[in-house]
């Protein structure tokens, strides 16, 4: 472009209040009817569709749950069968892990760490189309094979040998193994993205000791991603080759290994677990400030925490195998590093406690859910530091008391936020308040329903109760404390359908939010609620790490970007200083194509690997369909 | 919220090279994800070397030819890459267009030989777990080449449309950085792959 053609562009200097507001709307908005809906890159749009999709498999995962718990509510009941009870379970923790919570937890981030970082969209929005898409084909695929009886019955880590084709001949595994590919395409592509709009799309000034910590949490969640899921990938595809294409991974008696399934399954399932624990601590960090009054005490505390459990977690997952058979020193080595990571996460906790003691809390639900999260999490991490020790790991292996243990952490650590989270940020996403009197009513449902539901696990674990089983004899004595988690297993459901009912009264006649209505700090609380599809008139300049505590009635800002065309503010890495202005991508068909040509090729080739060939050209023609430059003005820079 | 303008950005470029720019990063975020994944096929290779008395398992290791072929072209390349590179720079259109043919061309004859060492390695897939990781480890990374010859390819047809705008010049530094990544992810593969069988 020419120096004078530049100079005739429209700057956001030049226009305020409505105006600009108006034009710059028109410039960013979503196209309407379907083939807008289709081909959407706003984060909003596709954070909301990626939140509102997590949360139907979290409906469908619990609904799986509450079959169970009807099942195990006394002895020798015959309301599932034995092979529906081993799909039941499988589909249950396939579900909760890889489209529920860690789906979710990336959703959040793609909804709110471009507003928080005071940008306008997230880093590259077509590949976050393309993931969201990805992420819903391939649970739609695990379900619709669930529907037509064909869903995985192997347990959510599918262990060899019990899934090589000499010990399940059906396709129930490969979907297991493929819905891995989708969902793990989806969330590496949105690492990606959140990694390079930390990096590079922060408002100017936001230099790295005053970035959010929800931001910072999702940031080393977004590394932990990038290093734990190509291993899963690296599993399912060569389990896939071993039931496809006769390969012998797995195979002993070719100098295969099936403990190399369980080393490469946990190197990525280990850090799982952070990778769904750590946004809930950003969310925890979030509430907490907002909630207590004060910043957060000990914000680098908080970091360094974060990025140490974000290094440690790759170094715990043989844990997970102690009773396979270890080398002594191994045994050794791991304990001792599963019990360090108690640590940094011991170090969260006290800044949290302090800030609390410190503070001023205001007790709104979304701080219920934060201090319920504390109570279990801090329960869970307990037995969590039991069964890093080998005698005891080995006792309690595959009983019911691990399955208390991960409930306590998961639930504790990522679900209780995450709950505290829809409340907190619910105003910013519809606008509305939901409800605080039937918020209270579903946080104390929700953490007696849960501590009822789990607590008698650990128990029944202590006495001998091993897990994936479909039922038990009368003998046994676990009957009562079966009985007595099921109840509360209903009342963990009800608080979700107390949860579902408020959304749904809240968004038709929720009390209006406002900008900010917990008076909060972060930049997504400058901007109006929802937030227009520009997020902000001007972008924010970054003075303080609490920017609208430091002054909430005026914003600092920068001018001098386009208003004829999507302009967003590039910045240094460390600085936030100003480097580009930067043109952001106009929505495209293309990543909804690109994904159905994926899930085509993925689905193809669990039934033949020619599927590699002719799967192949559709691909490569939209991905060029979708690189080639459309002659917009962002284009043609 | 009142806004207070407290800074001018009217005067920036509209895009940029290496780290100052998004597409840099997120190729270094690919590579990085990427390179995990050969370290864990490495790995699995070492793992498997490290279970079975014997290795390779019922095969000879694979003919040196092909791999020690692709390696030197693999070494060679970077000189036309890194003349791309700088011509890139300097927003020279001819001799950017030049240096992408050649590195287009360069990229298919590497999968050809790609497939004269499928066809010299000595070993199937299915023949045992050390055939199954070597065809593994070499198709990941035939996967990888194939992307960025692809990649390379389109942005050669691109440099030679309307579309040849100065920011495209950008693009073709980013797919200059990727292609040292492709060659620097070969090395230790080659010497796993070819060399490791004949200790």
């Amino acid at each position: 472009m020419t120096v004078a053609a530049e100079e005739r562009e429209l700057r956001d200097d030049e226009l305020n209040g409505l105006e600009l507001s108006a034009r710059l709307r028109s410039i960013w908005q979503t196209p309407s009817g379907l083939l807008g809906a289709l081909t959407s890159v706003d984060h909003k749009v596709v954070g909301r569709r990626y939140i509102v999709t997590a949360f139907a498999f979290l409906l469908l995962g619990g609904l799986l749950a509450i079959l169970m718990r009807i099942q195990l509510a006394g002895p020798e009941k015959t309301f599932l069968s034995a092979d529906k009870y081993n799909q039941i379970f499988t589909m249950h923790g396939s579900t909760m892990m890889f489209l529920f919570a860690v789906p979710v937890m990336e959703a959040f981030a793609v909804y709110l760490v471009p507003l928080m970082v005071g940008t306008r969209n997230i880093a590259f929005p077509r590949l976050n189309a393309f993931s969201y898409w990805m992420f819903l084909f391939g649970g739609c695929f695990l379900w619709i094979s669930f529907a037509l009886n064909v869903g995985p019955d192997v347990g959510w880590f599918a262990y060899v040998p019990l899934s090589s084709l000499q010990y399940t001949p059906t396709k129930r595994p490969d979907v297991w193994a493929q819905m891995i590919t989708f969902t793990e395409v989806a969330a590496l592509a949105v690492a990606v993205e959140i990694v390079v709009t930390v990096f590079k799309l922060r408002a100017p000034g936001m230099t790295l000791d005053r970035i959010p910590l929800f931001v910072w949490a999702m940031l080393v969640t977004s590394f932990l991603v990038m290093f734990a899921m190509p291993s899963i990938m690296v599993a399912s595809t060569s389990l896939i080759l071993d039931r496809l294409v006769n390969t012998r991974f797995y195979d002993s008696s070719s100098g295969g290994h099936p403990l190399l399934w369980q080393h490469l399954f946990w190197f990525f399932g280990h850090p799982e677990v952070y990778i769904i624990f750590i946004p809930g601590t950003g969310m925890v960090s979030a509430i907490l400030a907002t909630f207590a009054r004060r910043p957060v005490i000990g914000y680098p505390v908080v970091i360094l925490s974060l990025i140490a459990t974000g290094f440690l977690s790759f170094g715990l997952w043989v844990h997970h195998m102690f009773v396979t058979g270890l080398p002594q020193l191994g045994a050794g080595l791991f304990t001792a590093s599963s019990m360090l990571i108690a640590v940094p996460s011991g170090l969260q906790i006290f800044c949290w406690l302090a800030t609390l003691w410190d503070g001023r809390p205001v007790y709104r639900t979304p701080l219920l859910f934060v201090i319920g999260f504390i109570v279990i999490f801090v329960l869970g991490g307990l037995s969590g530091v039991m069964v890093a020790s080998v005698p005891i790991d080995t006792q309690v292996h595959d009983t019911y008391f691990v399955v208390a243990h991960f409930h306590y952490v998961l639930i504790g650590g990522a679900v209780f936020p995450l709950i505290g989270a829809v409340y907190y940020w619910f105003p910013k996403i519809t606008g509305r308040m939901l409800s605080e009197r039937l918020g209270r009513w579903n946080f104390w449902l929700a953490f007696v329903g849960f501590n009822v539901a789990f607590f008698p696990m650990h128990i029944l674990g202590l006495i001998g109760m091993p897990r994936r089983v479909y039922t038990y004899t009368a003998d046994m004595d676990w009957a009562h404390l079966n009985l007595l988690s099921s109840g509360g297993a209903v009342i963990f459901a009800l608080s979700f359908v107390l949860l579902l009912v408020n959304v749904i009264m809240s968004l038709r006649s929720g009390t209006l939010a406002g900008d900010n209505p917990w008076n909060a700090s972060t930049l997504e609380w400058a901007t109006s609620s929802p937030p227009p599809p520009q997020n902000f008139d001007r972008i924010p300049v970054v003075k303080h790490r609490d920017p609208l505590w430091l002054d909430n009635a005026s914003l600092p800002v920068v001018a001098g970007l386009s208003v004829e065309r999507r302009e967003m503010l590039v910045t240094s890495l460390a600085e936030a200083e100003p480097q580009i202005r930067e043109a952001s991508p106009e929505p495209s068909i293309w990543p909804l194509l690109t994904a159905i040509a994926t899930s085509v090729f993925f689905i193809g080739s669990i039934f033949t690997p020619w599927a590699v060939l002719w799967g192949t050209p559709p691909m490569a023609v939209t991905l060029i369909g979708w690189f080639w430059p459309s002659g917009s003005k962002e284009d043609e820079e | 919220m009142r806004h207070t303008i407290v800074r001018n950005v009217a005067e920036l470029p509209t895009y940029g090279y290496g780290p100052r720019s998004g597409p840099w990063w997120g190729a270094m975020g690919f590579m990085a994800l990427e390179g995990m994944g050969f370290a864990i096929a490495i790995g699995a290779y070492l793992y498997l070397y490290a279970v079975n008395p014997s290795w390779p398992i019922g095969a000879a290791p694979p003919d040196l030819w092909p791999g020690t072929a692709e390696t030197v072209i693999y070494l060679l390349s970077i000189i036309p890459n890194q003349m791309t590179n700088r011509a890139a720079h300097r927003q020279d259109l001819a001799k950017v267009r030049t240096g992408l043919i050649v590195m287009s061309l360069i990229g298919i004859g590497l999968l050809v030989l790609r497939g004269f060492e499928f066809a010299h390695l000595n070993t199937r897939w299915d023949n045992s777990a050390y055939g199954s990781i070597v065809w593994l480890i070499l198709g990941l990374h035939t996967t990888h080449l194939a992307t960025d010859v692809g990649d390379t390819v389109v942005l050669t047809v691109l440099m030679f449309t309307r579309h040849a705008r100065p920011r495209r010049f950008s693009d073709v530094t980013d797919n200059v950085f990727y292609w040292n990544f492709v060659v620097l992810a070969w090395l230790p593969l080659y010497v796993l792959l070819d060399w490791v069988p004949r200790l």
